[in-house]
């Protein structure tokens, strides 16, 4: 294919302050300031955010999904990690 | 969604201090800011569909929406300067060419993206420029629009100064576009800065900024970028002016022909 | 525990995992059929999206007022960000976007054969929105909730942008019918020719649809074209009565027992010549999509060539 298509990037949005920047898409810029501005013209037209983030989408490390049970259902059975597993005498109050 | 014509409703109480006179020099000169808008605006909006990747579609068409809320507003403080109750439509839309007072370099066609990077980083100087010095030195209610004007042409001299860097210090083919454009182009650009007797007069009662400094901003920020994108700034040319008189080039014919199609077919209806 | 689903095969997990409404996600194993047709859909859908900024687009600077300039505008735009989001989307699948490019230039891959129709007058911007849009978010509602994430994400997105597209279209419908009769006979005469378009943007008859189980199945559909088509109908018919306008189909009439309107049969030779190249507008749209593509390649060029000498310096300078 031709060479010049621009790399893909994927942006990340701050809605408003105090929230975390959130995963919205993806576009294509020749570099990071470009990405920047493209995501500003893109992806904030009615006002979503106040801080972005760019990332090239070849620098995203994934988890691989055949691995999804090995990683994450070995956190199934630690039900004392949550706070629900304890019992606080009723006449406690505050914890 | 916040209504960006909040300037229709109320009256500037410096109106009642300007006499007839003053008003109707103000009320041209508001036209012809108003004008520029317009033109170039609809320009810009003419690449809808039609630009070199959809992201910059995107960015210029954010560009054309600022500058026609930027007419609104303008076009509806004329109308109240001028107190004939014509609209902002009527004004847009029922002048003629010589009426018009928009300066030459926004009515030139888009060209290549070459012409139109060009032609939008050449007003973006100028407008980013004389906005700034609009916010101190101007009439009240020109002020207040110049302040929500200015964060729009921050970034529109953004986009088109880093345009300007990419092209001339990009392929040997871009590089030979933007050549030619600024070429074509450069000599719009003094009658930007070069005062009107109607801008002399209004810059003498203190109601519009002297162009000096927003000339030597200009000149500065331009030396700026052309050097980051390898490109000379074009020495001795001779500037061509009269659009903000009035006496265009024939491009502008064409635009009102479209732009004013439906009002001048349908005279008088509501849309 | 014994996980049950462990003696299937790959195609019979992933069904049971869309069985359950699990959406599926980029790195996850799909069946290759399933990733070819959400190419092939999505991609139809982001060129629709292009190609339909065209025909409002040309309206843009023939626009009656300034605030209808700049809805219109605004709305192309969002058009040509939804384009955007859902070229995305298909990128997850693992193409391209100039590869998808490539696919709608050659002719290869389809968009909607609505935006070869033309607009000839003010009250089809009126039409295109109140209709065409009203048609669109249809068949697009649903997809919010369809099995591929990013697809989903991308529709949810547009949805929520589309909802005044359509608003604004039905206002300058209504503006019209309100004012003088030459604006009237105007908004009339749009709707006489897009009526009959707009049902065709659902597709062929279910019976003449083999795709669509399969695709219902996956969960990439969830309505039938018939189904849509009469929910449209349903949808739209008191909407024109509302603005005093007449659907041009004398066979339109409420159907007590089934509790829908009845309705004529569309032109299906229509529908098969422009789908197969051969409407008013076809080759002008290809043509100008190619024309802005072929004239923006030297931009494109250039900004690459100019990061690469940018990424160069600051490798030198570091």
């Amino acid at each position: 294919m031709n060479q010049s298509e621009w790399p893909l990037w994927e942006v990340f949005i701050r809605s408003k302050q105090g929230l975390d920047h959130k995963h919205v898409g993806s576009l294509h810029a020749a570099d990071a300031a470009m990405a920047i501005q493209n995501a500003r013209d893109v992806y904030t037209r009615r006002q979503e955010g106040i801080s972005i983030w760019v990332v090239e989408s070849k620098h995203v490390h994934a988890s691989n999904p055949d691995d999804a049970e090995a990683f994450f259902d070995p956190a199934n059975d630690k039900v004392y990690r949550h706070p629900t597993f304890y019992q606080v005498p009723d006449s406690i109050k505050h914890m | 969604m916040q209504d960006d014509m909040q300037f229709a409703s109320t009256e500037n109480p410096a109106l009642a201090t300007y006499t007839p006179a003053v008003r109707q020099q103000l009320f041209q000169f508001v036209l012809q800011l108003a004008d520029t808008s317009l033109i170039l605006g609809h320009r810009l909006s003419e690449w809808c569909g039609h630009g070199p990747i959809l992201e910059q579609d995107l960015a210029m068409a954010n560009i054309a929406l600022d500058l026609l809320g930027e007419t609104r507003s303008l076009y509806q403080y004329a109308a109240q300067l001028e107190g004939q109750g014509r609209t902002e439509d009527d004004l847009a839309y029922l002048r003629s060419a010589t009426e018009y007072r928009n300066p030459l370099l926004v009515e030139q066609p888009n060209g290549d993206f070459a012409d139109t990077v060009v032609r939008q980083f050449l007003f973006d100087n100028f407008h980013y420029h004389f906005l700034k010095q609009l916010l101190t030195n101007a009439d009240e209610r020109l002020a207040a629009i110049a302040e929500k004007s200015l964060k729009e042409a921050t970034y529109h001299l953004k986009w088109s100064s880093e345009w300007i860097i990419r092209l001339g210090d990009g392929t040997d083919e871009s590089r030979r576009r933007v050549e030619k454009s600024i070429t074509e182009l450069w000599r719009f650009s003094g009658e930007l800065t070069t005062p009107t007797a109607l801008e002399k007069s209004l810059q003498a009662m203190g109601l519009i900024p002297e162009y000096e400094d927003v000339q030597a901003s200009m000149t500065a920020h331009a030396e700026r970028v052309l050097t980051e994108a390898t490109l000379a700034i074009p020495q001795q040319i001779f500037m061509l002016t009269g659009g903000k008189d009035g006496r265009h080039t024939e491009h502008l014919g064409y635009i009102l022909t479209e732009l004013q199609y439906m009002q001048r077919t349908f005279p008088g209806l509501t849309w | 525990m014994e996980n049950p689903t462990q003696h299937l095969t790959p195609e019979e997990q992933f069904q049971a995992r869309i069985d359950a409404d699990v959406r599926i996600e980029p790195k996850d194993w799909m069946p290759d059929a399933y990733r070819k047709t959400l190419i092939r859909q999505i991609s139809q859908h982001a060129h629709s999206e292009l190609v339909g900024m065209l025909p409002e687009g040309n309206w843009i600077t023939r626009a009656p007022s300034l605030k209808r300039k700049s809805i219109l505008l605004s709305k192309v735009q969002d058009e040509a960000g939804h384009g955007l989001y859902l070229y995305s989307a298909a990128e997850t699948l693992g193409t391209t976007r100039d590869q998808m490019l490539a696919d709608l230039h050659s002719g290869k891959a389809k968009y909607s054969s609505i935006f070869n129709y033309p607009t000839l007058s003010w009250a089809d911007m009126g039409c295109v929105g109140w209709l065409v849009d009203g048609a669109a978010i249809l068949n697009q509602v649903p997809l919010c909730r369809t099995s591929y994430g990013p697809y989903a994400r991308a529709m949810v997105r547009v949805c929520k942008e589309e909802s005044f597209h359509q608003r604004q279209g039905f206002e300058i419908m209504q503006t019209l019918c309100e004012g003088a009769e030459s604006q009237k006979a105007m908004a009339q005469e749009a709707l006489n020719r897009w009526w009959w378009p707009t049902l065709m943007m659902f597709g062929p008859k279910d019976e003449d649809s083999p795709n669509t189980a399969q695709s219902m199945n996956w969960r990439i559909k969830r309505f039938t074209n018939d189904e849509l088509r009469q929910k449209f109908v349903d949808m739209m018919v008191p909407q024109a009565e509302f603005l005093g306008l007449t659907v041009p189909d004398e066979k339109v009439q409420w159907n007590e027992a089934r509790q829908a309107y009845d309705y004529g049969e569309v032109n299906w030779d229509e529908f098969w010549a422009v789908v197969k190249g051969n409407g008013l507008c076809n080759r002008d749209r290809l043509g100008a999509r190619v024309k802005a593509h072929e004239e923006g390649a030297w931009v494109r060029e250039a900004a690459m060539a100019h990061a690469a000498k940018r990424a160069e310096r600051e490798l030198v300078a570091a």
